[in-house]
């Protein structure tokens, strides 16, 4: 894992040629990308996008993106391997419930943050044994959370309000006069909490703290060394990372689902977002996005292509099986071709276009 | 980048595949959010193949219905939530659209509030969610023929017909073997009430999802040496329960099944061990109803049917898709001698399923005589009193070894409304007075 570095804590190459369009490139802030991809997130897509891809596959994606985020802080930055994610999320989601439930008028994004905060005392729990463990067997300790939660969910009515099937319903969104009752308002309001907490992960990176992560990551002996405190590092990282898994998992159960139950939030989930961060790329922000358009998207677009070129030929199980076969070999090449996930892919095509653009280094 | 391309590819086929839907006259149709893979394929292809093969035997002897032609289009959700929701969301735009019927609580469970926005029926035949019974709360949900409440009351009435009469279960011991999913929990207070009510000891073990390893929960059933154990499965969790009874030593005549543990999926991979098993039903198993032979002559015979395995055709997931398919097209064609013989909207379908009556003459005139008994839905009562039979196994088939029975329709009553009026007030629904409404 210590091969991996940060792609944004590559040391700044040669200044382009000084002069027009190169040198507005060269100055231009490094926030100009991400204020790009806002304009087309708040701008462009709810004008141009249909209910279905609202709904059904930006919401899911903007989630998992999410959860992606947070355990890329925990795994990818801090290098603390867990398989608890999904049980983070689904402490947060039924927190959120519970607040919203049981404090009236409360309003909603007071319960979301009330929510996360309780993701992050399960999450300082199950980081405890981080303190001694490392790699596979921390990663076994975590996978206790995964299934310690779920079975309280299960086990104590008192977590779902006595609902029989186990299985409740997900509050209005609401915030002051505003209800997100529309697939764009819906969206929206994913994005802009998408948007909020990977802008605080973006900027707790670049911190000292961030560093720290990294440090830890790399080698932990010689962080503790330098006088890093290793202890508190790990916690913190754990704290904030399940804090945003479990806002992902509001936004999971409230947003997209509109249907809360603990059996949504299982081992493969966990698995899941772990694979999102691992091809996405560890140790990076936007890595979780790109795993995450690749893990929710390209099976939707996998199925739709298949039903369309085969549809008439065979059922939709046979069309089922053979897109997982499909997904699993794209996966496998895919990572062959580039081990340090999609990021790095990014990174090598954004350098061929500025090269080809006759400048030394973009953002 | 040659891979960035070929998704660029492949994005805008995907697109090119998404807009190639285009509205056809006159049609009826309806989404399937199917599943043929994963831990619960075998009923998922039963029940699916079962209902395509009655839409197709509409189509290909009666030309549709009223001259409106029946459609359909599969999306796989292999049971879970969120690919239920994809497809839900899929196919909500194509235009008429019938009823949805997802065969899974937890994806009707995240359909409510969307079918209610979307005023289309949602169709959860023998399962779904106790209390959307209450039409007056749920106008587009429909658990037909039989709820979990319903279901429960019959085996419970069943076990105390064995002993010879209600008083006799007192002191008697029952366990619950439930399966850990919403559908699972959905019958846990009313196992517990009924207990209360008949002074029957009560132990409801969970077992997790899917099933296929219950070593612990068997060893616990051992010691507490019950007189029933009902089992509550769903899946590959049958035939391991019955196995699993054998080698503990429980015998196979004291276990019930419930209606998801009564096919021959469940009970023929546990060979021997299921024999002399029982379970509830509320359609009957085998091919000598004329529907049942409509369907091979007119669907398999042109190569049009949807089972792989003709030897299934005839089994209880078939029969219970084929009934479906039966109560399905029923409702449009009650809604069409109120609407008209044209492309009906869901709304219209909905008032169709609230006037679903199929008494047993209707039903021997649609071939079915003896494959159900019968069913009355009104705007209140959205399960339609159907009745129960049970079935037992007898190593080949199952026998019917009861008279189509009631349930405690009268008990159950009062729950359903006050978790369904409790349900209104935390939504902030108007609870309807009239059909109209």
């Amino acid at each position: 894992m210590s091969a991996i570095l940060p792609a944004d804590t590559s040391p700044p190459l040669a200044i382009a040629p000084p002069s027009g369009l190169r040198r507005a490139w060269a100055c231009a802030p490094r926030g100009l990308p991400v204020l790009a991809i806002l304009a087309l997130g708040y701008g462009l897509v709810p004008a141009l996008a249909s209910p279905y891809w609202l709904d059904a596959i930006l919401i899911p994606f903007l989630a998992l993106s999410l959860a992606g985020v947070g355990l890329n802080l925990l795994t990818g930055y801090a290098g603390q391997l867990s398989l608890g994610t999904a049980a983070f999320m689904a402490v947060g989601a039924f927190a959120t419930y519970n607040f919203h439930l049981r404090i009236p008028g409360i309003p909603l994004l007071a319960s979301m943050a009330l929510g996360g905060l309780c993701a992050t005392a399960v999450g300082l729990l199950f980081g405890l044994p981080s303190l001694r463990l490392r790699g596979f067997y921390l990663a076994v300790s975590t996978l206790a959370a995964q299934f310690f939660v779920q079975w309280m969910l299960t086990r104590f009515g008192w977590f779902t309000n006595h609902s029989s099937s186990g299985v409740i319903d997900a509050p209005e969104l609401r915030i002051g006069p505003w209800v997100f009752d529309t697939p764009v308002a819906r969206y929206l309001f994913a994005l802009t909490v998408v948007a909020l907490l990977s802008a605080a992960a973006w900027r707790l990176v670049s911190t000292r703290t961030g560093q720290h992560f990294v440090a830890v990551r790399d080698n932990e002996l010689a962080a503790r060394v330098i006088g890093i405190p290793v202890l508190r590092t790990k916690l913190l990282a754990f704290a904030v990372s399940s804090f945003i898994v479990g806002v992902a998992g509001v936004l999971w159960a409230f947003v997209y689902l509109r249907t809360v139950e603990p059996a949504g939030f299982n081992l493969d989930r966990s698995f899941q977002i772990l694979f999102i961060v691992i091809l996405g790329g560890l140790g990076t922000i936007r890595g979780a996005f790109f795993g995450a358009a690749l893990i929710v998207v390209l099976p939707l677009l996998l199925s739709r292509l298949g039903s369309w070129a085969l549809g008439g030929m065979f059922d939709s199980g046979v069309l089922e099986m053979s897109q997982r076969i499909a997904l699993g070999l794209l996966i496998i090449g895919f990572l062959i071709a580039e081990p340090e996930g999609l990021t790095a892919l990014w990174a090598r095509a954004r350098h061929a276009l500025a090269r080809r653009l006759g400048i030394a280094r973009f953002h | 980048m040659r891979l960035l391309r070929s998704l660029r590819t492949a994005a805008v086929a995907a697109t090119v595949a998404l807009s190639g839907l285009a509205a056809h006259a006159d049609e009826q149709f309806f989404p399937l959010q199917s599943y043929r893979v994963g831990p619960y394929a075998a009923g998922g292809t039963g029940f699916f193949g079962g209902f395509i093969d009655y839409l197709n035997l509409v189509n290909l002897r009666d030309g549709g219905v009223g001259g409106v032609k029946l459609t359909w289009a599969e999306g796989e959700t292999q049971y879970e939530v969120e690919r239920g929701v994809e497809v839900y969301e899929r196919f909500k735009t194509r235009p008429g659209i019938a009823a949805w019927n997802p065969l899974s609580v937890g994806i009707a469970y995240a359909m409510l509030d969307r079918v209610t926005a979307d005023k289309v029926p949602l169709i959860t035949i023998n399962h779904g969610r106790t209390d959307t019974t209450d039409g007056r709360v749920f106008k587009y949900v429909f658990p037909l023929l039989l709820n979990p409440y319903s279901e429960t009351s019959g085996i419970v009435n069943y076990i105390a017909g064995k002993e010879g009469g209600a008083e006799k279960l007192k002191g008697k011991k029952i366990v619950v073997l439930y399966h850990g999913s919403p559908y699972g929990k959905e019958t846990i207070p009313i196992y517990e009430l009924l207990a209360k009510q008949y002074g029957f000891t009560l132990q409801q073990i969970e077992v997790p999802h899917p099933g296929n390893e219950q070593q612990s929960q068997w060893l616990a059933i051992r010691r507490a040496k019950p007189d029933y154990v009902v089992l509550r499965g769903w899946g590959v969790m049958n035939p391991v329960a019955l196995k699993t009874a054998q080698k503990t030593g429980f015998p196979a005549e004291r276990i019930v099944g419930n209606v998801w543990s009564n096919s021959e999926e469940d009970v023929i991979p546990a060979g021997d061990a299921a024999k002399g098993y029982t379970a509830i039903t509320t359609v009957a198993a085998g091919t000598h109803y004329p529907v049942l032979q409509d369907i091979q002559k007119t669907v398999y015979a042109a190569g049009k049917g949807n089972l792989e395995d003709p030897k299934r055709i005839g089994s209880v997931y078939h029969n219970l898709g084929v009934l479906n398919g039966i109560l399905n097209v029923e409702a449009v064609r009650i809604a069409q001698a109120r609407f008209g013989k044209r492309t009906l909207t869901g709304d219209e379908v909905r008032w169709g399923f609230e006037n679903l009556r199929i008494d047993e003459a209707r039903a021997a005139a649609l071939g079915a005589k003896g494959l159900f008994h019968s069913i009355h839905v009104t705007w209140e009562n959205h399960e339609g009193d159907g009745r129960v039979a049970f079935q037992q196994w007898d190593g080949r088939q199952w026998k019917v070894v009861s008279d189509w029975i009631a349930p405690d329709w009268k008990l159950l009553r009062p729950l359903i409304e006050k978790s369904s009026e409790a349900y209104a007030k935390e939504k902030k629904l108007v609870v309807r007075k009239r059909i109209e409404d």
